[in-house]
């Protein structure tokens, strides 16, 4: 099981901020995939994930228990 | 002690400079950003703030560790605030102590361009006419490539 997180446009557009997904050992590209597949409404174009708080490259692992964070544009400041 | 902070509470401008004082500093320079309301022809009502807090404050520390890396002996703070900000209301604030004037104001210039690079906070604008997400604020390069495990050159 892993936890899924979206933020600002990304959570308005699936209206939830949290998903568990019963798949793990799978990369953040085939994650990303599956979500789109799965919510077209979602767009996770210009996209960064992260993985237990930490920026993650496409081809990362995601294992069980893992928290996978996506990251659209940041605009603080 | 320096602080790295995300708060919804309204941020106390003088602790924030109180926690990077030590004697070895010369300079102190604040940087503060607040709300502006009108951005070209948009005329902005409100703005809310969201982060992923616990992740934003592990990158926030972060910069002040790249910062400590560029400019040895400086001291950085930053606190963000998040929720909902009106016109002139501080959003960011940053403290950079060093024993000379000089990186502090560099090392101050250095935090406020990292933030808006890696720190997960997003800005929703309500305008008087509509409202939007804001992202990608550089516009220089895409996204995609702006968040390098190692530092920008």
């Amino acid at each position: 099981m892993i936890t899924v997180l979206f933020f600002a446009k990304q959570q308005e557009q699936l209206g939830l901020d949290k998903l568990e997904r019963a798949e793990s050992q799978l990369a953040v590209a085939e994650l990303k995939q599956k979500l789109i597949e799965d919510y077209p409404e979602l767009s996770l174009d210009h996209t960064m994930t992260a993985i237990n708080e930490e920026y993650a490259d496409e081809d990362q692992m995601i294992n069980d228990q893992d928290i996978v964070a996506f990251i659209p544009p940041v605009s603080g400041g | 002690m320096e602080m790295y902070k995300i708060t919804s509470d309204e941020i106390d401008v003088n602790q924030v400079i109180t926690s990077v004082i030590r004697p070895e500093a010369g300079a102190i320079n604040t940087f503060i950003g607040t709300v502006r309301e009108f951005t070209g022809n948009k005329q902005t009502v409100s703005l809310q703030y969201e982060a992923y807090p616990s992740m934003a404050e592990k990158q926030l520390k972060r910069i002040g560790i790249e910062i400590r890396e560029k400019w040895p002996n400086v001291q950085t703070s930053i606190v963000h605030r998040i929720g909902k900000l009106a016109i002139s209301d501080m959003a960011v604030v940053i403290a950079v102590a060093s024993p000379h004037r000089a990186e502090s104001y560099e090392a101050s210039r250095y935090a406020i361009e990292r933030i808006k690079e890696i720190v997960p906070i997003w800005k929703k604008e309500y305008w008087t006419d509509g409202e939007e997400w804001i992202g990608d604020q550089l516009e220089n390069t895409s996204y995609k490539n702006r968040v390098p495990k190692e530092e920008k050159e």
